[in-house]
């Protein structure tokens, strides 16, 4: 064919999809919005492995960052507040050929949603979840979350929040069967790619927490972010998140840590004098997914189907 | 004092055109399971029967306990039976004290035979002693035959713990009484024990056949029930039961749900046989969960079911509002007990239909079906998943705990390959054909399944126009929202009129819907015997609305519905016509048709009997 010999096995997609290709609607978030930079790289990871959109499930709950499957040239499921998970799980429970994406805020995951989110956590559904916290409401126009720090200044604490923040790490390190669990932040485009890539490898319910700024409500956060480089330290980790050498340049602070150890984890996760820990904390590629489960006995035919229910109904004869 | 009852005075049987039997207990004494086995030999035997559980709400109540009765009611008759009947006939207790929780709902009359386990009598407690002969004195003044029987004594001659046991020694006696055929009754006794010992199957079979013999030598009752020459096939099974095999004849693939009384032994039946079909039950985190779950895997093209009760509703109120509004197909079952709130678990009630017509908010039209007979629990399972699909919209298909546990025979249902869903269409979509492409006439439109390509789209519950995005537009809005809707008069306009119970015109017409048809229509054919100019007519569909209605109302001088939930009787304190709340289907039938239709409910927890229909008939049209 084409004059080429016939020993030359040539590869050729069907079709080569480009970044446009993902492409939907302008997206509606405010400027400076971490999200914007969360969906471009999403995109771009789409197009690095080629996904097809057909495929390709984004799903999400209620808030600014919910908005996003919208935004994805991909088949999306923008449902309800807090109930992003159980919607995925279905989905993808008996499609094991679909890729499906979650996104999630920290009201949606960790107020709305707590409950579903630590059974997704526990099913351990194969699915590429991301959490954008920016420690406050923003769609409903600045109410405290539970992930904003004790003297948060909002509409509904205006005299600043009075308890401690949930830690979405140290939670979902919590629980059982717990397979992947990470972190990065939106402003260091290498390290959010790497790490969303790496998400997107692993075969389970891959967390990836990403702490974000909200420019119009958590303004002050913004500049704590910016000032305080000397919170974020990369984790180093063989067969982890791996950034080269210029994007390694970005961190002031690294870590030697072991991801296949939970401990290590958890202790990377619950550190109180406010350090960030960016990169892979935790990998069990051994845990039970619920969806290898939910693809077993499939196709069946109608005469099968059939069969089945004469016998049934034989048994209840009379 | 203790009455010698169990002299053998002759061996004649009498023969008889039905019965009611009762057997209570205390909560684990197996009395449930030794009545199942009655009625399923008796309809194999090819009699009429239908039976109706009697449950404790707490999982171990304390012994000898009013509250703590534990039982079954079975009805068994020359012909077809449709309801639980009024008084009980003849009841098998295990003490003196659990009859009274059915005494205080009228289940016996005079005359009414107990046979009463005896050991009380001569317990070592003087305080049971007491009420025993206290209990024993009481249920004879109220006219009760009483017959003291021997049943432990008897028992502990082959076991050792007569508590497991007594009730395949009771079944035996029972076989004796109603002249069982005993091979059938022992075929029964090892269908039950199947996933047990050799061992404990001989032994039941052992005090099956010791309560038949003790019975042949010391009772003097003995009945024949002739049974139905027919050819037909028949299946007996209770409403969760056919509800599981409409599932597997719908070819549904995802069973959603969460734990729940009194739907849950559905989804035991289901978890038991759907793999072998090809589908798989689900056992959520939550009620909520159990749909968003289900509506996912109805999203990404695998048919799904959730099933649930009136609690379970109420929390998944919120997607089934999202299933209405972005069009995922979807079936749920609500298996409705007693409510408000936790209410009466295990109780039948009908008060689900408002909240499943309009708990959500705003404008969220679904098909509602109910279904009025154990065969209909099957039925309608498969047309809910044809529904659903065709008019891309929730399907609730609503039972009742009455349904749930009640057994009855029907045909065999001849199983057609069109029942099933087809297999997943991933064929690329039709270029240019959007993904809510609204027939402008009939609001119908075809969906992309993910995998499809070309048909791309993002569902949402946000107001959306054809292609799936958000829309604040106000005249989408409105458009929208009427071809929702529009989609219940599409079928409504495929129905016939409900068929009429009796004569086209008369004094009073009755309307029910869901369990209650057995009980309404032999109360209205025994009301027309009396002279009464009395019909009925029974709805399955409440939404979209039967047709043709009104123009049956106007053929009678009185309409009322009749149903198993709260209303405002018109002669309580306060109560006028304007500010009387009527019961559920009665409150869419005034507004509906603006007949001025009275109603007769209430919410005791109980089937209704044909007799209290039948009182009411006759306080309405002065028939004696």
């Amino acid at each position: 064919m084409f004059g080429l010999k016939h020993d030359i096995a040539c590869d050729i997609p069907d079709k080569y999809y480009s970044l446009e290709d993902y492409e939907k609607a302008v997206p509606r978030w405010c400027p400076g919005c971490g999200d914007h930079a969360v969906l471009t790289n999403i995109q771009k990871l789409c197009r690095e492995k080629q996904l097809d959109p057909a495929k390709t499930v984004f799903v999400s709950g209620i808030g600014c960052s919910s908005r996003f499957p919208h935004y994805m040239k991909t088949y999306g499921f923008h449902g309800l507040h807090g109930r992003a998970f159980p919607v995925a799980s279905g989905i993808k429970f008996r499609r094991p050929d679909l890729d499906v994406f979650v996104i999630t805020g920290d009201g949606d995951c960790c107020s709305i949603g707590a409950g579903a989110w630590m059974h997704a956590i526990r099913y351990n559904i194969n699915m590429t979840v991301m959490l954008f916290n920016n420690e406050i409401y923003g769609l409903t126009k600045n109410q405290t979350s539970p992930t904003s720090r004790i003297g948060t200044k909002s509409n509904t604490s205006p005299r600043g929040s009075i308890l401690p923040p949930i830690n979405p790490l140290q939670t979902t390190l919590g629980i059982s069967n717990v397979s992947f669990v990470a972190q990065t932040v939106d402003w260091n485009p290498a390290h959010l790619y790497a790490t969303l890539n790496a998400a997107h490898e692993h075969k389970g319910f891959s967390f990836v927490h990403i702490v974000q700024r909200c420019p119009v409500f958590q303004p002050d956060l913004v500049d704590e972010f910016k000032s305080g480089k000397d919170a974020f330290y990369l984790i180093k980790n063989n067969d982890g998140i791996v950034l080269d050498e210029n994007a390694e340049k970005t961190f002031k602070n690294s870590v030697e840590h072991d991801h296949t150890d939970i401990n290590a984890a958890r202790n990377l996760a619950e550190d109180e004098n406010g350090k960030f820990y960016l990169g892979l904390l935790y990998q069990n590629k051994d845990a039970d997914c619920y969806d290898d489960y939910g693809a077993h006995n499939m196709g069946f035919t109608a005469e099968q189907k059939m069969e089945v229910l004469n016998e049934e109904l034989d048994k209840r004869a009379i | 004092m203790a009455t010698p009852a169990v002299n053998k005075q002759n061996s004649q049987s009498k023969i008889i055109g039905e019965h009611i039997l009762e057997i209570v207990s205390d909560s684990g004494e197996g009395a449930q399971k030794c009545g199942q086995s009655f009625a399923s030999i008796s309809a194999k035997m090819g009699n009429g029967v239908w039976t109706v559980e009697i449950i404790p709400a707490e999982i171990q109540p304390p012994a000898r306990t009013r509250e703590g009765a534990s039982g079954i009611r079975i009805r068994v008759g020359s012909k077809k039976i449709t309801n639980m009947g009024n008084e009980a006939d003849l009841l098998v207790a295990f003490n003196e004290q659990v009859p009274y929780s059915r005494i205080v709902q009228h289940a016996y009359r005079e005359g009414t035979i107990m046979l009463l386990e005896k050991k009380w009598a001569t317990s070592k407690s003087e305080e049971i002693r007491e009420k025993y002969a206290s209990a024993v004195k009481d249920f004879k003044n109220q006219g009760i035959d009483v017959r003291e029987i021997p049943m432990e004594e008897e028992c502990l001659k082959l076991v050792k713990n007569p508590r497991k046991g007594k009730n395949m020694w009771v079944l035996g006696m029972l076989c004796y009484i109603y002249q069982r055929n005993i091979e059938r009754a022992e075929q029964q006794v090892r269908y039950v024990f199947r996933k047990k010992t050799v061992e404990i199957i001989d032994t039941n079979l052992d005090l099956l056949k010791a309560g038949y013999r003790w019975a042949a030598d010391n009772l003097d009752l003995k009945y024949e029930v002739p049974t139905i020459p027919t050819e037909e096939k028949l299946v007996v099974m209770n409403g969760n039961e056919a509800i599981g095999m409409g599932v597997l004849a719908a070819g549904i693939e995802v069973v959603s749900m969460y734990p729940i009384t009194p739907a849950t032994s559905a989804s035991h039946y289901l978890a038991e046989v759907l793999e072998k079909s090809g589908g798989l039950v689900h056992q959520a985190e939550d009620e909520i969960a159990a749909i968003g779950f289900a509506i996912g895997a109805s999203y990404a093209g695998k048919t799904a079911i959730t099933i649930t009760s009136g609690p379970g509703i109420a929390l998944k109120t919120e997607f089934i509002g999202l299933a209405a509004m972005a069009e995922v197909p979807l079936v749920i079952v609500d298996v409705q007990r007693g409510g408000p709130s936790t209410g009466l678990p295990t109780k039948v009630e009908q008060g689900d239909l408002l909240a499943v017509l309009y708990g959500q908010p705003g404008d969220s039209p679904k098909i509602v079906l109910a279904a009025s007979t154990i065969e209909e629990c099957f039925q309608f399972i498969v047309l809910a998943r044809k529904l659903a699909e065709t008019f891309r919209i929730p399907v609730f298909v609503l039972t009742d705990a009455n349904l749930a546990t009640g057994q009855q025979p029907f045909p065999r249902p001849k199983v057609q390959k069109d029942w099933f869903s087809p297999p997943i269409d991933q064929s690329p979509w039709k270029e240019g054909v959007k993904p809510f492409d609204w027939n402008p006439e009939t609001g119908l439109s075809r969906r992309p399944i993910p995998g499809q390509s070309g048909g791309i789209y993002t569902l949402t519950g946000l107001a959306h126009n054809e292609e799936g995005i958000v829309s604040y537009n106000p005249d989408n809005n409105q458009k929208t929202s009427e071809l929702r809707s529009r989609k219940l008069a599409t079928i409504n306009k495929t129905l016939k009129p409900p068929s009429i119970h009796g004569e086209e015109s008369g004094d009073l017409l009755i309307v029910g819907w869901g369990s209650t048809l057995g009980a309404i229509e032999e109360a209205v054919d025994q009301a027309i015997e009396l002279g009464a100019k009395v019909s009925s007519i029974h709805l399955r569909f409440l939404s979209p609305m039967e047709p043709g209605l009104k123009k049956i109302f106007s053929q009678f001088k009185k309409v009322l519905s009749v149903e198993i939930n709260y209303s405002d009787s018109s002669n309580d304190p306060y109560i006028d016509n304007e500010n009387r709340r009527y019961s559920q289907l009665a409150w869419i039938l005034r507004a509906q048709t603006l007949v001025d239709i009275d109603c007769f409910s209430n919410v005791k927890g109980q089937p209704l009997q044909p007799k209290d229909i039948l009182a009411k008939i006759k306080e309405e049209l002065d028939v004696k």
